[in-house]
């Protein structure tokens, strides 16, 4: 990738929480965290619980200020609302307004990015199409059920025409099916020339979808690659790898 | 502007569907509609205090819509956690805030005008008839007094997580200003030393929300305001209201939001 500019580029981030109580350190959620993700790839983020990811995505959103390094998304730094604009993001779990109706949440979103009413029209129904929630567009949210709040979230998450995707935890929570649905839409953004960066514990689907993944523990990033050659240099698959990186005997996982 | 307009959007759309927002709406409007109609034997002083029941409710009544809707419009945001969909968008947190103000102080002016409406209404009906530019003029004023509540709530909410605390404190704050504002300079003349010049402070420092409570006037048939103070009435507003934003935005963006 020598000559392409990342799309996604964070240099030595440095994360600290406030300690709870009086005298105790600052919780050090991230250390020195270098990466960098190129357009059109699918990004694995990987980590045990705690690793730092979730800070880490924090970040990028602009949720939590980092307290060392910088981060920056198509060249913008994080800090500036704007790098946002070619972004969509999924959190883990839905939260969305839960008295709007699917097609005021998308339109309101629509405007956030500036889109035009024709053009927010025209995105609106593809995405509720694209979904299958176009039958129940006009009921409010808390009227849904788990899995159609889901398939909100990810059609918010497409309203802008994303050209880099972030996804936290995509497929937990969801059945067989669903995780399916989301493993098909992120190839299919893939194929589209769209990048994805994603955090997940489902190690065989990271191997299945992703071409680069970054493994972190405790806070650190420990190692980044291809999964192939990750695969091959370890002699052993994406699972064992990731237990092996975090100081997890595998033998005792076998 | 048009990201503060969206914000503004989906606030309004809450609170009409919400529906203690429209049981206080509808109370409100009713209950000024039966006071303001009944006439005692034509008794002009039995008129004038109807007239002042009247008003004080609504002014309660006011105040309860903007202060509670404002108390918890960003710690439901955070509570929900739509906030994290919400600022994963181009969106500044001054936007935010401003989004959330704008939403708010409008619904409350609708609400406000509403009411107003009626009260001169009725009394156009009843033969008893204000003077409408007067009506108009307090309800500007008090609507501009609301823009500094509402700030001030907005800010109350990124001090205190709780929003009852918060409203609970800003009903206190806002209840003490309307009734001993005003007297502070003359308690602090009778003190000496330190407690006087602090009091002196704090009169200079506090809005004087009582100097937009034109009721008396209204009640008892006066011309209306002059229209050079009704001007620096409104103005006065909106540099406290703005000290108020800029603050509640300057404690917000530097609040870290974890999911």
């Amino acid at each position: 990738m020598w000559g392409v500019e990342p799309i996604l580029r964070i240099e030595h981030l440095r994360v600290e929480y406030p300690p709870n109580r009086r005298g105790e350190l600052p919780k050090v959620a991230v250390k020195d965290l270098s990466l960098r993700v190129y357009p059109g790839e699918v990004f694995g983020f990987l980590g045990p619980n705690g690793a730092g990811k979730t800070t880490t995505m924090n970040v990028l959103l602009g949720f939590v200020h980092p307290t060392g390094g910088e981060a920056f998304l198509f060249g913008v730094n994080v800090k500036e609302p704007i790098a946002r604009q070619r972004i969509g993001y999924l959190p883990e779990m839905t939260y969305y307004y839960r008295f709007l109706t699917a097609e005021e949440i998308l339109r309101f979103y629509a405007r956030l990015f500036g889109l035009s009413s024709v053009e927010a029209d025209r995105r609106i129904q593809r995405l509720l199409k694209l979904v299958e929630l176009d039958h129940a567009c006009r009921r409010p949210l808390k009227h849904y059920s788990k899995g159609m709040q889901q398939r909100v979230g990810l059609a918010q998450a497409l309203i802008n025409d994303p050209d880099l995707l972030i996804l936290d935890e995509p497929t937990s929570g969801l059945d067989p099916l669903g995780r399916m649905k989301v493993r098909e839409i992120i190839q299919r953004l893939k194929n589209e020339g769209k990048t994805v960066f994603f955090s997940s514990h489902e190690l065989g689907e990271v191997e299945t979808v992703c071409d680069r993944v970054a493994i972190v523990h405790q806070g650190e990033l420990k190692v980044e690659g291809r999964v192939e050659e990750l695969v091959r240099s370890h002699q052993a698959n994406l699972e064992q790898v990731f237990l092996r990186i975090i100081g997890y005997p595998t033998s005792l996982a076998a | 502007m048009k990201r503060c307009m969206a914000l503004t959007g989906v606030v309004i759309r809450e609170l009409y569907r919400r529906k203690d927002f429209y049981v206080l709406f509808v109370l409100t409007a009713l209950i000024t509609l039966l006071l303001a109609s009944i006439q005692f034997f034509e008794d002009l002083r039995m008129v004038r205090y109807l007239r002042e029941v009247t008003l004080l409710l609504i002014w309660i009544s006011a105040l309860v819509i903007a202060v509670v809707t404002a108390a918890r419009q960003i710690p439901a945001e955070r509570e929900s956690r739509t906030i994290f969909p919400l600022l994963a968008k181009p969106v500044s947190r001054g936007e935010v805030v401003m989004g959330k103000f704008l939403g708010v102080w409008l619904a409350t002016g609708l609400a406000l005008a509403v009411f107003y409406g009626f009260y001169l209404l009725v009394g156009t009906f009843q033969g008893a008839p204000s003077s409408w530019l007067l009506g108009f003029q307090a309800f500007w004023l008090h609507w501009m007094m609301l823009a500094v509540v509402v700030s001030m709530a907005i800010l109350g909410s990124l001090l205190f997580s709780a929003p009852s605390v918060n409203s609970t404190l800003c009903f206190i704050v806002v209840t003490g200003i309307l009734l001993l504002a005003g007297h502070l300079n003359i308690i602090a003349g009778s003190m000496p030393g330190l407690w006087g010049a602090l009091l002196y402070g704090l009169y200079f420092a506090l809005p004087h929300l009582e100097l937009f409570d034109v009721r008396d006037l209204l009640i008892h048939e006066h011309p209306p305001v002059a229209w050079g103070a009704f001007a620096v009435a409104g103005l006065y507003a909106a540099v406290y209201t703005t000290l108020f934003l800029i603050a509640a935005w300057w404690l917000f963006r530097k609040k870290p939001l974890s999911t």
